[in-house]
């Protein structure tokens, strides 16, 4: 069956092929640290379960070390814009079919393997088909355009090294989640809110609820980390048992207030830090900045849908 | 209640507001909400390594890479520019109102993975709205490039929870069924609907007025 054992693989031998071209690049004046960083990422993809908890701390201590030393380093980019010109006007709009390619395969990837569970695993359906999507890009690109494999994989590191450390934050903020987890941050959090709340106010238990959940998502990173904790705290005790307040309307929204949550943190790394990496944006926080003055009165709005809506 | 457990969230911040390298400072937060936690140092690398390893899928992404460098090396940034420059009446408001549309249906049918900031934002959606825009400087282009990641997250999130089988509705189901409340799916995606459209007006509005004053 093809799961996540399979994309991992694929995964680890794109970054080991990221890392042998680092080390190869000698425009980068820190090409071993470049190539020691993707190294160790693709060591975690292709052989992370055997490492044992403990190895994989040390990886993850390496990897911190290299990036939170300044060991990375970022390569001359060969600029030919002419020459890309130039070929974009021989390609013309075709160069967009091959840029469906990927989109098309999840669509479809998405929808059939679903009818074939002892094909694809049907918990990982989506990776799976980014993956395979990926791949059929791959090949479909190298035999139109006619290059060599070594010509994408260049470009791809061209690609990681603009991203850098941003690379791996979403996953680290991800497993932070789970080291607060572990030592009750969530628990704590819950009950200071409910220690705040005036007793007996329906509004400001309407209000501490979204504001917390916007709150506590913007610490996080994640609202599914805030949902949990918010809901348990206030939502459950006092909005749903005290107030008799609907529990669809005060869990949907009291999600969507999370979500708006998640536009305004850097914490959300991969929805804000990583695309002004990807747009090689000067300011890391330019996404966010531009998320705030949509997300607050969508934050507003959704307070005020609970209290109406709810009750 | 141990207070001393939030360490962590103060060294976020600290960290965050300090401009240090973010994976040093994630890193950091763990080993001192965890041992605030009663943890030892071990143990936390331990709980740390494990977690890192269980979330790998949220690196996968990356694999998109080589083939868009490689459409990238062939002209496909300059391709979306020509189109929209090439299209009369392609203005920054109505490109991004649009995107903003397909983002919100499709993720409300359950494709979220079909669009993102590789694939589809990076390659195509910022050299088009640059197009769009004509931005007078630096500054300008930007905001242009920060608004177009900016609409794919907002689409993307207010479209995603009114299809039902998406993994937060998941959650708030099983959330409120382990505490004795059995609600359908649908029961609780139909309540996103009101949110999508309100993030769509404001969010359009916002366009809008990018537009004109960008004009």
């Amino acid at each position: 069956m093809i799961g996540l054992t399979q994309v991992y693989l694929l995964a680890g031998l794109v970054f080991a092929a990221v890392a042998v071209l680092s080390a190869r690049d000698a425009s980068n004046s820190k090409r071993w640290g470049n190539a020691a960083f993707w190294a160790l990422l693709a060591l975690s993809m292709l052989a992370g379960d055997r490492l044992g908890d403990l190895g994989n701390g040390v990886l993850v201590l390496g990897l911190v070390a290299i990036a939170g030393l300044g060991g990375l380093g970022r390569g001359q980019p060969a600029d030919d814009s002419a020459q890309r010109q130039e070929r974009a006007a021989r390609h013309g709009n075709k160069l967009f079919l091959l840029a469906l390619v990927i989109p098309l395969t999840a669509l479809a990837g998405t929808y059939l393997f679903k009818y074939a569970p002892q094909i694809v695993d049907p918990k990982q359906v989506t990776l799976v088909s980014l993956a395979l999507g990926a791949l059929l890009a791959f090949v479909a690109g190298l035999t139109w355009l006619r290059e060599s494999p070594v010509v994408p994989v260049e470009e791809g590191r061209r690609l990681m090294d603009a991203v850098g450390w941003a690379a791996i934050l979403p996953q680290m903020l991800a497993s932070l989640g789970a080291v607060f987890a572990l030592a009750g941050v969530g628990q704590v959090v819950g009950g200071l809110m409910t220690e705040v709340i005036p007793s007996g106010s329906l509004v400001a238990a309407v209000i501490a609820y979204g504001l917390g959940m916007a709150l506590f998502t913007m610490v996080m990173g994640n609202a599914f980390a805030a949902f949990p904790v918010m809901t348990a705290a206030i939502g459950l005790p006092l909005l749903i048992h005290q107030y008799d307040g609907d529990p669809a309307v005060i869990a949907a929204v009291g999600m969507l207030a999370g979500f708006c949550g998640t536009l305004m943190t850097p914490m959300a790394a991969n929805f804000n830090i990583v695309p002004a990496a990807l747009l090689e944006l000067k300011d890391r926080n330019a996404v966010v900045k531009m998320q705030v003055p949509t997300a607050l009165p969508l934050l507003v709005f959704n307070v005020a849908l609970i209290w109406w809506a709810a009750f | 209640m141990n207070l001393w457990v939030l360490i962590g969230i103060a060294v976020m911040v600290g960290g965050f507001m300090l401009r240090l390298n973010p994976l040093l400072v994630v890193l950091a937060a763990a080993v001192s909400s965890g041992l605030a936690g009663g943890l030892d140092l071990l143990a936390v690398i331990a709980a740390f390594g494990k977690a890192f390893n269980d979330t790998r899928y949220v690196s996968v992404v990356w694999i998109v890479l080589p083939v868009i460098g490689l459409m990238e090396r062939h002209g496909l940034q300059e391709r979306a520019r020509t189109l929209i420059a090439g299209l009369k009446g392609a203005t920054l408001p109505r490109l991004l109102t649009g995107y903003l549309f397909l983002r919100q249906a499709t993720s409300a049918l359950g494709l979220t993975s079909i669009a993102g900031h590789a694939q589809t934002v990076r390659p195509l959606l910022a050299p088009m709205a640059e197009a769009a825009a004509q931005p007078k400087n630096e500054q300008e282009a930007e905001q242009v490039k920060a608004m177009s990641a900016a609409t794919d997250n907002v689409g993307l999130f207010f479209g995603e929870d009114i299809f039902i089988a998406i993994g937060s509705i998941l959650l708030m189901k099983g959330f409120l069924e382990q505490n004795g409340i059995v609600l359908s799916p649908f029961e609780l995606s139909v309540w996103a609907i009101p949110t999508a459209f309100a993030a769509f007006a404001i969010h359009a509005f916002r366009l809008w007025r990018m537009g004109r004053r960008l004009r």
